[in-house]
């Protein structure tokens, strides 16, 4: 990479693209901004108004009802103006390409992007067009990145662990796919993170898998001895069953959560999942459901985190 | 038309000659080198004090984008931007719309060549029927109207029969059949090289063996039919060693790599690049350093542009989603000088992988430079530097992974048949 495109010249964090490339000081303040929202959503008025007056577009290209639902909360609790855009049904299907879409909004004055797009790098596009006063947050492009997941998940992770320094994590299923885990991954390789396992399928890990920093297993029992952390994956139905994997059941054997594979993890070992879960396909909902579940504690941090994320770009 | 191109350092890598001579051409050919003929005046002298006097660039694949896809590009742009890169000699792929198929189509686009300046224009034909890989094209007739050799271009073929039958077809006629070795099902929507930029991004994987089993594929056929094939665009290291042990077994096969895969690698994707996007991909800095070590060995026989201009609409997307390929030709000569000298390569040996060797393949009488031999020269400044840009580019293709970098070596005349077609104004413009 030439210039960090996340970054302006003096350091400051500009777009959130991917968390692939940014240093880890940009990550904690972001996760320490955070724990100070933490507390908005609890309280009786649920606002604050730091971003007053600003107008945050939503702009989805791919359908997501639950990342633009807390996006659209972040925004709202930083008392923006919020416009949501489901860019599928309208503009694209006549032809207008995604630059002349972007063009058209920056025109009405947006100060913010949050976008989703089924192709990785279209943020990074988006963010080289778009006038310099306006911020692109990644929302999820194709299997590149969605580093505010990622985010939550590092914020998860501190609350209940306290820390990365001494952590082994697992991330388990469909890493090939998954936008989500390779932010999962640099995040915690960039936070100091000293071991990051995947456990999948072969079919299911990216050939050079191991030059992003993590061990790579194939067994459950093996790659979920000793862990803190359990990160899940979801497995996307299109998936389940063709020329990567015959059948959800056999997935479901292999490499699903029970309450049994849990075993090889440390007893105080937390289970995540960004949702929405399989249940009965990577996780049993005895485990989703159990005590060292931390899944519904992902979706309250996830708010806070996203108002951090915008808070920070619009200069607070 | 006269011309005494006097002063010059004359480098012809297929006689050896590396010597400041001065070159008489007269009616299209070169009439003397060193000393005038008897009654020589020239009509034009060309003062090349400091400057290297080659051979045309012959390039085996540059994309005129004509017909069909003129909205892109054309024969005038096209060719005007050869002749400014200092090719005299082209050939241009199939993949036009509607695809070079058909006797017609084949005079007609060399007719409009003809009457146009610029390179002396070889098509390829269509091997199946619009690309289709389902029906054989009149090879003979096309072979007839000008054609030089047949293929795919991009175009899968998937039915290995079709392969096998065109193959035998084409040898009944001796004609040559260009592949570029890519199984469709293992490239099936791969964009990039599956290597670790692949993984980091999510960009969708094309793997090594997608080149290695089609190779394979073509190479056991060559066995069998003893067709003359050449095989397009190399990008993998294991490629590379595939096609060098099939040579040492005496087959009758000949290679090419795109001056891009001498240079770049899967790293230069890695901020989304679209104009990194190529066909085959950009792999991995190991198949790179077994490209170039392949290329000084001769099992690489010639460099080519693979020139494809795409408009800004169609590049200015996500990665996946955004066209492949790359403008070139004006490239061709500065990226080669580039890698002559990074590697100690002597300059006559470079040229000889854009002149001679790919003349040879082309099986046409250019990449030379003696008395008797046709006019098609290109003179350049080994030491002017340049920025590319789309303003310093003649091709209506503005996608270059080079955009605001500098080149070295510039081409300041191109020669083709006798006359003077390209003379630079501005110099370092």
């Amino acid at each position: 990479m030439k210039n960090n495109p996340q970054l302006t010249e003096d350091g400051r964090l500009k777009h959130l693209l991917s968390l692939d490339g940014l240093p880890a000081r940009i990550l904690t303040q972001i996760l320490d901004t955070a724990a100070s929202f933490v507390a908005v959503g609890e309280r009786e008025v649920k606002s604050v108004p730091l971003l007053r007056g600003k107008a945050v577009f939503n702009i989805f290209f791919e359908n997501s009802t639950r990342t633009r639902t807390t996006f659209e909360i972040a925004a709202k609790r930083l008392s923006a103006d919020v416009v949501n855009l489901n860019i599928n049904a309208s503009s694209q299907s006549k032809g207008e390409t995604l630059l002349d879409t972007v063009a058209n909004l920056s025109a009405m004055h947006a100060d913010m992007f949050v976008v989703r797009h089924a192709a990785a790098g279209a943020a990074h596009l988006i963010a080289r067009h778009v006038a310099p006063h306006i911020s692109v947050v990644n929302a999820g492009d194709g299997r590149c990145a969605h580093p505010t997941q990622g985010l939550l998940d590092m914020f998860t992770i501190r609350h209940f662990k306290g820390g990365f320094h001494n952590l082994r994590v697992a991330i388990v299923g469909d890493v090939l796919h998954s936008r989500v885990a390779r932010s999962q991954i640099h995040a915690l390789t960039t936070l100091g993170c000293p071991e990051v396992r995947v456990i999948a399928p072969k079919t299911l890990l990216p050939r050079d898998v191991g030059n992003l920093g993590v061990h790579v297993h194939h067994r459950m029992e093996q790659g979920l001895k000793d862990v803190d952390v359990v990160m899940m994956l979801r497995l996307q139905n299109e998936r389940m069953q063709g020329a990567r994997l015959p059948s959800a059941g056999e997935f479901y054997k292999h490499w699903g959560l029970t309450t049994e594979k849990l075993r090889h993890a440390r007893p105080d070992a937390i289970v995540m999942h960004p949702g929405p879960m399989n249940r009965g396909v990577e996780i049993d909902s005895e485990v989703a459901d159990g005590p060292q579940s931390v899944i519904l504690s992902q979706v309250t941090f996830g708010i806070a985190v996203r108002m951090a994320v915008m808070s920070i770009l619009a200069g607070n | 038309m006269k011309i005494h191109i006097k002063n010059g350092r004359v480098i012809d890598p297929a006689s050896g000659l590396d010597a400041v001579q001065d070159v008489y051409i007269a009616a299209g050919h070169i009439q003397a080198l060193g000393r005038a003929p008897a009654d020589f005046h020239a009509n034009q002298v060309i003062d090349a004090a400091g400057l290297i006097v080659c051979p045309g660039l012959v390039d085996l694949s540059l994309r005129l984008r004509e017909p069909g896809l003129e909205y892109i590009a054309g024969l005038e742009s096209e060719m005007r931007a050869a002749a400014v890169g200092g090719v005299t000699s082209l050939a241009c792929p199939p993949d036009t719309d509607p695809p070079l198929d058909e006797p017609g189509l084949v005079e007609m686009l060399k007719f409009r060549a003809r009457n146009m300046p610029g390179p002396r224009v070889y098509p390829v034909g269509a091997l199946t029927r619009e690309l289709k890989g389902e029906r054989l094209t009149e090879m003979a007739e096309l072979h007839e109207a000008g054609c030089v050799a047949f293929s795919q271009a991009d175009a899968p073929l998937l039915d290995t029969q079709v392969l096998l039958r065109a193959l035998e077809y084409a040898t009944t006629f001796d004609l040559p059949v260009w592949l570029r070795p890519q199984d469709p099902h293992l490239a099936r929507n791969g964009v990039a090289h599956d290597g670790v930029v692949a993984a980091r991004l999510g960009l969708h994987p094309i793997p090594v063996p997608a080149e290695t089993v089609a190779l394979a594929t073509i190479l056991l056929l060559v066995r069998e039919t003893g067709a003359r094939v050449h095989l397009c665009r190399l990008s993998s290291r294991a490629g590379v060693e595939m096609v060098r042990q099939a040579k040492k077994d005496g087959l009758r096969i000949t290679c090419d790599v795109n001056i891009h895969h001498v240079h770049l690698s899967e790293m230069d994707t890695a901020d989304f690049d679209s104009n990194c996007h190529l066909v085959p991909p950009l792999r991995s800095q190991r198949d790179r350093e077994a490209i170039r070590q392949a290329l000084g060995e001769g099992v690489i026989d010639a460099i080519c542009s693979d020139h494809a201009p795409v408009d800004d609409d169609a590049k200015e997307l996500p990665f996946q989603e955004a066209e492949p390929g790359a403008t070139g030709v004006e490239l061709l000569l500065p990226l080669t000088l580039k890698w002559a000298t990074e590697t100690g390569l002597s300059l006559s040996d470079a040229l000889g992988f854009i002149t001679r060797r790919p003349a040879a393949i082309l099986g046409v009488d250019a990449g030379h430079i003696g008395v008797g031999a046709p006019a098609d020269l290109c003179v350049f400044d080994p030491e002017a530097a340049w920025l590319v840009s789309p303003s310093n580019l003649a091709s209506l293709g503005k996608n270059s992974p080079y955009l605001g970098l500098e080149m070295i070596g510039q081409v300041r005349y191109t020669i083709i048949d006798g006359h003077l077609d390209f003379k630079r104004g501005h110099i370092n413009a």
